[in-house]
């Protein structure tokens, strides 16, 4: 099969708008969770959230109409409004801007979305049944609907290759990679736009989610310490929103003009859990051969993987239970491994955590750096492992992992090798 | 200009976000002004909620310039 290299990246995360901010931020310890002001959350047990910096778009703040028009953004939730922004990015740091017939159509999209237009559906539902069914929008479905941020970012740039969604909450992310890398492996495309976005936070989303027994509720005074994974002091995780966008490229295609490359995707491995719809099986069985699938696709072993970025929700339950299967996994190399979650830091972006994970795990093998598990006061289990507590870690890494575990018991594994120039 | 001329052409320069001096009366709302079909149905909905009249969807089908809109309300107002 043809090999798969990162040649460019683009986010939108609760840390700034870009890539390269969102990395510095991070490694500085920065979180981005505060509270919640844009909706009333009185009568919410959860009260903060990891939100984008809107602004005037400088100092790393979000400004829409910088990627879209105001015109456009009405018809649109969040959601596609972030992925155009992180596509933009990646397709401007790759430098890959198709223009001839050819080009077009050996370049694709492949962006996913745990829930797609979550605020849009709900504002809708509540006009729908105050003002009847003539006062729908006609931009209501195509606004809302989770492909239809493959389908803008096509429209956008020209891109007529394979146009494809991923909706596996939240693993969705790290699938929609997987699954673009195969299509470009397979030889479907030379070019693929892959990655995450989500848009989740609206009362509707934060009820449903506690609802869920899901999110911090212990720390709404304290929204930077909320999320915690490992810790024995952590209640759940903090909602995030964003989009991490990569563009993945054939590797001789990519050679031959000259671009730069951040990482080879080497292994991406699938699994279910076939156990419980919200709950990980107890024995992390699911992340195990998940982790294990992607791995043997390498051809490498734990021993080989020098970092993991968990999926590390901040959970009571998952935590442990992904700790435990890399421990399992890795056997006598555990001690030699590290681990940290950037969950700390921008909190759980849902569909898009996978993408933006994979980012900051290529992004750590480019700079030679584990990026810090913030609030790891207290492990609440004893490990080997190095969980980065607090601050960043310089190490050499070659081999990075990046698991991303959903609601269904979906698992997806993707693992990244340094590209030696 | 009328009454409700002014208003449909604020309502239109919202919507589709043109610049106010190319809504004159004649300006097709797709061959002008930019708008693609969901855009005529969106805008049909403003100008619904605007004036508090119904548009059939028939009706709406023979809506294609600015003036068609502003003869057809100041016809249903009278």
């Amino acid at each position: 099969m043809r090999r798969v290299v990162v040649t460019g990246i683009g986010m939108v995360s609760p840390l700034g708008c870009g890539a390269e901010i969102s990395w510095e931020r991070i490694l500085k310890g920065e979180s981005g969770a505060r509270k919640v002001e844009k909706f009333e959350t009185d009568d919410l047990q959860t009260k903060i959230a990891c939100q984008i910096p809107f602004g005037d778009g400088t100092d790393g703040t979000f400004n829409p109409n910088d990627w879209m028009e105001p015109k456009e953004q009405r018809k649109v939730d969040e959601f596609i409004v972030f992925a155009i922004a992180a596509a933009d990015q990646a397709l401007a740091d790759a430098n890959w801007k198709p223009e001839s017939t050819e080009d077009q159509n050996r370049t694709g999209v492949l962006i996913g979305s745990g829930i797609g237009g979550f605020q849009g559906i709900a504002d809708t539902a509540i006009l729908l049944n105050e003002k009847g069914p003539r006062r729908v929008s006609p931009f209501f479905i195509p606004g809302r609907l989770i492909n239809l941020a493959s389908g803008y970012v096509s429209i956008r740039h020209g891109l007529k290759g394979p146009n494809h969604s991923v909706v596996t909450a939240c693993s969705t992310g790290a699938h929609a990679i997987g699954d673009a890398a195969r299509l470009v492996a397979y030889g479907d495309a030379d070019v693929m736009v892959a990655g995450g976005t989500e848009s989740p936070i609206c009362r509707l989303g934060i009820a449903g989610f506690n609802a869920c027994r899901a999110l911090s509720t212990g720390y709404n005074d304290e929204p930077e310490k909320a999320s915690r994974p490992y810790d024995k002091d952590r209640d759940g995780f903090v909602m995030g929103e964003g989009s991490g966008i990569v563009v993945l490229e054939e590797y001789e295609h990519a050679v031959a003009r000259g671009a730069k490359i951040y990482a080879e995707v080497v292994g991406y491995g699938l699994s279910g859990d076939a156990y419980h719809i919200t709950s990980p099986s107890p024995d992390g069985d699911g992340g195990y051969r998940c982790m294990e699938a992607a791995l043997k696709r390498a051809g490498l072993t734990m021993a080989d993987v020098d970092y993991v970025n968990a999926h590390g929700t901040s959970t009571p339950l998952g935590d442990e239970i992904e700790l435990g299967a890399v421990a399992r996994l890795a056997g006598d190399a555990a001690k030699n491994l590290t681990m940290s979650s950037t969950k700390s830091s921008v909190g759980h972006l849902l569909g898009a955590a996978g993408a933006v994970e994979a980012i900051f795990s290529v992004l750590a093998i480019r700079d030679g750096i584990a990026p810090p598990t913030l609030n790891l006061d207290n492990p609440s289990v004893e490990t080997e492992i190095d969980l980065v507590p607090h601050k960043a870690k310089k190490m050499e890494i070659n081999v990075a992992l990046s698991n991303s575990f959903g609601f269904g018991g979906t698992n997806a594994s993707l693992v990244f090798k340094k590209v030696e120039a | 200009m009328s009454n409700v001329a002014e208003q449909v052409k604020k309502i239109v320069v919202e919507h589709l976000g043109v610049e106010a001096d190319k809504v004159t009366e004649s300006a097709s709302f797709i061959d002008d002004l930019g708008a693609d079909s969901l855009d005529t149905v969106e805008l049909v909905m403003a100008f619904e909620e605007a004036f508090g009249v119904e548009i059939p969807d028939d009706a709406a089908e023979t809506i294609q310039t600015v003036g068609d809109a502003v003869s057809f309300i100041e016809s249903k107002a009278n």
